[in-house]
């Protein structure tokens, strides 16, 4: 199938249409910034955002969810024994994700799929999400996706890449999951020669802005000693208050917290998953009270060696940050991973 | 897709106090459902998710030898907030394990070589299940010899007395058994810290291979002392322990450097050790 | 507030240089407009970097914590007052300080302007010398706006913009805002039917990701183990269910009761727009009114919650 283009003013009924089909989740405004929230019976629908200030990995990995569920009542033949939450995903899409955004699924995929074990949770979600991306024509300074392995419109992990024309969204299909939801699309015609014209140029001058360079072509051949050892974190992390602002923004941190709540009367309880975040001291504390990282600069350098150099040796393909700035734009003391990256690159 | 968080529901089969000061207790396990003991095979080194409903998971060390069949088991210290309330816990009680997990000793390496196991305090449960595996009439003959060298702060802290005593007597293993310090006019073993004891008895690291496991502090003091008598990093087995969760190498804390504690370790050599940060 | 600039590098040069501290505690001009950082200069020759503007906004009182070398502080009104507050709890040596008092005139709301610029980005901000208006610039457009119809809520309605305690002075101090209305807000809640107040928190936190970063961007929080990390009892649950959350900005704001500045840092940091000043701003009316009391004005006194006075009004408690 051919790529489709739609106006901006059946655009809202396109959506709508895709309900039937999916669980769509779109851009919200919600007072002063954008997020993802699902399409429903009153929901607005608002593509006028730079992206959105929560990134869409709740989508694999909301922020809480149960994973078992059980009784704790000794008159059950099953008490304390955990039952797995057997709730179905349906199929779901995201449109308007970012492109760097999508490709954040694509590095986090690699630690929640792997040879030995598969998280069923983030895989579930995942395989049943559609990405329908929407190209940057106006790329932040903040941003910085075309040293980390994207771009304002790459494709890796998209099953559709919306061009923004103006008054009209080019819809190209990357995948057979991508075509199958243009399929379900009500309305559009089929993408004429003039609106490629007009996207390819768009795509041209977007990348003649350039998005600003940051330096990670050394990082993997740095000894990982001595990038550990460098004399910099202590400064680096000076600023640094150990909140989880940077980790819960980021479309690429994943780490995770499993905890037991319960209730009573009638005395049942979940295993919930949370996230988590190696910023805060109790994420790597021992019983018995050691904490390997017990400083504020050993938990910064770990975040840091983490995107930069830890993943980067083990996956040798690229840092585990996909560049979207949110970090840089909400760190409430201003650390920026961008100069941090130079700092370790140059060492 | 088959679940990695899901533990096998086990029922608490017997609970053995350790030690003098009741903080440390063996808990053995039964299959609910017996064929989940086939799917649980496990080796020596391995660990396990000891899952509690309503309280939450901890990883522990698999004391249990895969040659003893028909029970898992488990020595647990009292220190937080799952362990406190599995020592409230009575035989007959249904719970949850999950594993096993990690990597292990590593066996193959280890075959044809002398056998140097060093081990303090409430570490040495990984320990007693290779010691066991090895001591099995069809594994004996793989190993040369075996030393053993386990130390704890005084006699009641030993772990696994009964058995220690019977190993003590057994001319298939050199057994040293030692004690920080003592007043019992009575005790015919060691004295001194393990890292001494270590130095006095094991004279060779010719063919060896050595294990240690136990407090951060005895392994410091150790690793110089096989060290001098030569055995390479490559040689020296060391098993650690850092926050985990997950156990599976998916909630990221347990990470030293690129590694994982639950998931490529807890069973590391020194060699490899050295390539790391010191995040542990 | 600008013009501070080089009188603040002087200074910190001439404390640094005559070994009056090991290290200075100041700001460095962000990467980000509207965003300074916080920094920590200890040789002469770095002063430089310090630079000084209304987007100070992150209480420097945080990283006096623990610290026992001496050390140079800038301190605006509210920072002094959490430096007096951090010394009478035993959190930071008088002694071991050279507090530099900088007369403040407030700190810009960065989501105001974000606001008034229509959501459009933002790539530089220029501030005026004397600071009363200042310049947005992005891609396609330039707009000056009035300092004082842009400064952060707290700033707004503040009645300390000098530092009550210091060494030494940037500036003359700054006249102080006569006439402000502190606790409209505050007041506009109090009326409110229960229900209705119920429903304005909880709309108010919804968005809450546990972050903690309005608790850590606070210095009044340096508990070694806060309520909400223990395990053993576990006071708070971890997830996102709104009674947890509510459990800990409810707890957090009363455990500031009598203690807070109203710095803004709490509201300033949050990542996702939450009036957490809603909390802490009720009971410091309520100190004001019970109490008679402002934190932080002197060394000499303190807090109401920390002392037993025969004169403490008990009317309130039933």
């Amino acid at each position: 199938m051919s790529a489709k283009i739609f106006s901006k003013d059946e655009w809202a009924g396109v959506l709508e249409g895709l309900k039937d089909a999916y669980e769509v989740y779109v851009p919200v405004k919600e007072g002063d910034f954008h997020n993802f929230r699902p399409l429903k019976e009153g929901t607005r629908p608002s593509f006028e955002f730079q992206n959105t200030r929560m990134s869409p990995k709740f989508l694999t990995e909301p922020q809480s969810e149960r994973m078992f569920e059980y009784t704790l009542d000794k008159n059950q033949p099953d008490a304390h024994i955990l039952k797995e939450d057997e709730k179905e995903i349906p199929p779901r899409a995201v449109v308007g994700i970012r492109p760097c955004d999508a490709f954040a699924f694509q590095l986090v995929k690699r630690n929640f799929d792997t040879p030995r074990y598969k998280d069923p949770y983030w895989l579930k979600r995942y395989e049943a999400t559609t990405f329908v991306g929407l190209g940057c024509n106006d790329p932040c300074e903040t941003c910085f996706c075309a040293s980390a392995g994207s771009g304002p419109f790459d494709r890796k992990g998209l099953d559709v890449l919306l061009y923004d024309l103006g008054d009209a969204y080019l819809a190209q299909p990357l995948t057979d999951k991508g075509e199958a939801l243009l399929e379900k699309t009500d309305g559009g015609k089929e993408a004429d020669e003039a609106s490629w014209k007009k996207a390819q140029g768009l795509t041209r001058q977007v990348a003649g802005k350039g998005s600003r360079r940051v330096s990670t072509d050394k990082l993997r051949e740095k000894d990982v000693n001595a990038l550990y050892e460098a004399p910099f974190w202590e400064d680096v992390a000076f600023s640094c208050i150990n909140c989880g602002t940077c980790t819960f923004l980021c479309p690429t941190c994943w780490c995770f917290d499993i905890q037991d709540e319960v209730q009573m009367l009638p005395m049942v309880g979940d295993r919930m998953r949370n996230w988590d975040s190696c910023m805060f001291p109790l994420f790597t504390l021992h019983g018995s009270g050691h904490n390997p990282r017990s400083s504020k600069t050993e938990r910064v350098r770990q975040r840091f060696m983490h995107k930069l150099k830890y993943y980067v040796d083990k996956y040798d393909d690229g840092i585990q940050c996909v560049g979207c700035g949110r970090c840089v734009q909400f760190c409430p003391v201003n650390i920026d991973i961008r100069e941090i990256a130079e700092k370790m690159n140059a060492l | 897709m088959e679940n990695p968080y899901l533990p096998y529901p086990v029922r608490i089969d017997s609970i053995t106090t350790e030690t003098e000061d009741r903080n440390l207790k063996t808990f053995k396990f039964v299959f609910l459902n017996p064929e989940d003991e086939a799917k649980f095979a496990y080796t020596p080194g391995q660990f396990a998710e000891l899952s509690i409903a309503g309280k939450g998971e901890i990883p522990i060390g698999i004391a249990s030898s895969p040659t003893e069949k028909g029970f898992i088991a488990f020595t647990v210290n009292k220190v937080g907030k799952v362990t406190t309330h599995l020592h409230n816990m009575r035989e007959g009680d249904v719970m949850g394990v999950r594993g096993p997990l990690g990597n292990w000793y590593p066996w193959e390496q280890m075959e044809g070589k002398n056998v140097v196991i060093v081990g303090g305090g409430f570490a040495f449960t990984t320990l007693r299940s290779s010691i066991i595996y090895m001591l099995e009439p069809e594994n004996r003959s793989r190993f040369e010899n075996i030393t053993v060298v386990y130390g704890a702060r005084s006699p009641g802290m030993l772990l696994y007395k009964d058995e220690l005593m019977a190993w003590e007597k057994r001319d298939d293993l050199d057994m040293h058994i030692t004690v920080d310090a003592t007043d019992d006019p009575d005790w015919k073993y060691n004295v001194g810290f393990v890292p001494a004891i270590t130095e006095e008895k094991v004279t060779s690291a010719e063919n060896a291979v050595a294990i240690v496991c136990g407090p951060p502090i005895m392994i410091r003091f150790t690793q110089p002392v096989l060290e001098k008598l030569g055995f390479p990093p490559e040689n020296i087995i060391l098993s650690l322990e850092n926050r985990m969760k997950c156990g599976i190498g998916m909630c990221g804390r347990c990470n030293i450097g690129e590694k994982l504690v639950c998931k490529d370790g807890p069973v590391f050599s020194l060699a490899e050790l050295k390539e790391l940060p010191p995040d542990y | 507030m600008i013009e501070y600039t080089e009188k603040i590098r002087e200074i910190a040069k001439k404390l640094l240089e005559e070994g009056t501290v090991d290290a200075f505690i100041g700001y460095k001009k962000g990467s980000v407009p509207m965003m300074n950082e916080p920094v920590l200069v200890r040789d002469p020759a770095d002063v430089d970097v310090l630079h000084w503007d209304s987007n100070c906004g992150l209480n420097l009182c945080n990283y006096l914590t623990g610290r026992t070398d001496k050390v140079g502080i800038l301190a605006t009104g509210c920072n002094s007052r959490n430096i007096v507050t951090h010394v009478i709890e035993n959190q930071a040596d008088r002694e071991r300080l050279y507090i530099v008092g900088v007369p403040c005139t407030g700190v810009i709301n960065h989501r105001a302007v974000k606001r008034a610029v229509k959501g459009r980005e933002i790539t530089e901000v220029v501030e005026e010398p004397g600071g009363e208006r200042f310049t947005v610039k992005g891609p396609g457009y330039e707009e000056t706006f009035e300092k004082a119809d842009f400064l952060q809520l707290n700033c707004a309605t503040c009645r300390h913009r000098n530092p009550v305690e210091y060494d030494e002075l940037v500036a003359e101090e700054v006249p102080e805002q006569q006439a402000v209305q502190a606790f409209k807000d505050v007041e506009k809640i109090e009326q409110m039917e229960p229900q209705k107040k119920w429903d304005f928190f909880e709309r108010a936190i919804s968005s809450c990701i546990r972050c903690y970063a309005c608790r850590n961007a606070c210095p009044l929080c340096y508990c070694p183990t806060c309520f909400v990390d223990e395990s053993k009892p576990q006071w708070v649950g971890k997830s996102i269910d709104p009674a947890d959350t509510m459990t800990f900005h409810f707890l957090r704001a009363y455990h500031c009761a009598g203690r807070c500045t109203d710095c803004g840092a709490c509201e300033r940091a949050c990542p996702v727009g939450i009036p957490v000043r809603q909390f802490t701003k009720k009971l410091n009316k309520d100190c004001i009114e019970l109490f008679d009391w402002e934190a932080g004005l002197s060394l000499d006194s303190r807090p109401p919650l920390d002392v037993y006075r025969k004169e403490d009004p008990n009317d309130f408690i039933r």
